[in-house]
């Protein structure tokens, strides 16, 4: 067994209202930057033990499937490397 | 025995306990780690902040064990109906299409809405004539309706709105949407009937010392 770092990226879908980026972006503004837009991505690095980085990756995949990413709203990304 | 579930941070449960004792229905509250009692007739997810709204509203709620319990009995025919917190948890847990998701004002939302009544015809709405309009507070900052086009069509074609957020007169209008739900959508059915979840509370308009009882047509639904 090897241990994992999965990397799930969790973002909202294209063309889903992100009220709390928009208000990130409004103060940016106030501050005087300048910027086009902002979008907010939510990361979980999760450890774990596997047989190889197939699996590890396929376990991390579940786990945004059933639980950190809900599908009517978010897409998601998995990246794993070794610990 | 109508089970109200109470989750670690519900604040709705004795609310919405008092309610239906009210309307004469036999109601308790049942901790979420215990077991659905046996003699149970109907189901309700109440509002609060479950488990802190971590991750997102509703979302560690729709994955605990009692829930598999809940869907069990829902599949059974049981009604459920799942109130602002409750019904983001019938949307992560699947009982509902959808999502409730952060309000477009990045607010949480404490008012009084008026709703249209969409679809009369379902144990939830029996009680009002369709189109219909009815007061009811709502208090959330997730309550954005979201649905992918293909569900939201879905939903409509097979008349499973049971809300709109509108104006006085009924008239569904962005002004009137207070949190950027998709079709000013403010309640809906699952998959069977039975099933029923909305972001305003019926619950707090259910008793005339409260000087509006607007709500109790929903409650009501239990009766069948």
């Amino acid at each position: 067994m090897t241990t994992y770092t999965a990397t799930v990226t969790v973002r909202l879908k294209r063309g889903v209202l992100d009220p709390e980026a928009e208000t990130t972006k409004r103060a940016l503004e106030r501050l005087g930057f300048e910027l086009d837009a902002l979008r907010f991505t939510e990361r979980y690095e999760v450890d774990l033990d596997a047989a190889d980085a197939d699996e590890a990756e396929a376990r991390a995949d579940e786990m945004a499937e059933r639980l950190l990413a809900n599908p009517t709203i978010h897409d998601y990304e998995v990246a794993v490397v070794e610990a | 025995m109508i089970a109200v579930v109470q989750f670690g941070g519900s604040n709705c449960d004795r609310d919405a306990v008092r309610a239906l004792s009210d309307l004469g229905f036999e109601a308790e509250r049942v901790w979420h780690e215990d077991p659905l009692p046996e003699e149970t007739t109907g189901i309700v997810l109440p509002g609060g902040f479950s488990y802190g709204d971590y991750l997102r509203g509703g979302a560690m709620a729709a994955r605990s064990p009692i829930m598999k319990s809940v869907r069990e009995a829902a599949a059974e025919g049981v009604p459920v109906l799942g109130v602002c917190n409750g019904a983001q948890i019938g949307c992560e847990s699947g009982l509902t299409p959808g999502a409730f998701t952060t309000n477009a004002s990045a607010r949480f939302q404490c008012e009084h809405v008026y709703l249209r009544v969409e679809n009369a015809d379902t144990r939830w709405t029996a009680a009002y004539e369709e189109g219909e309009v009815i007061e009811l507070p709502i208090a959330h900052g997730e309550g954005r309706f979201e649905l992918d086009a293909d569900g939201y069509e879905e939903l409509e074609a097979d008349d499973r709105i049971l809300f709109r957020y509108c104006d006085e007169d009924g008239t569904v209008t962005d002004e009137a949407n207070p949190n950027g739900s998709l079709g000013n959508v403010a309640g809906i059915l699952g998959d069977s009937e039975s099933i029923a979840v909305l972001m305003p509370h019926p619950e707090r308009a259910s008793l005339p010392q409260l000087g509006n009882t607007d709500g109790r047509g929903v409650l009501a639904g239990f009766e069948g």
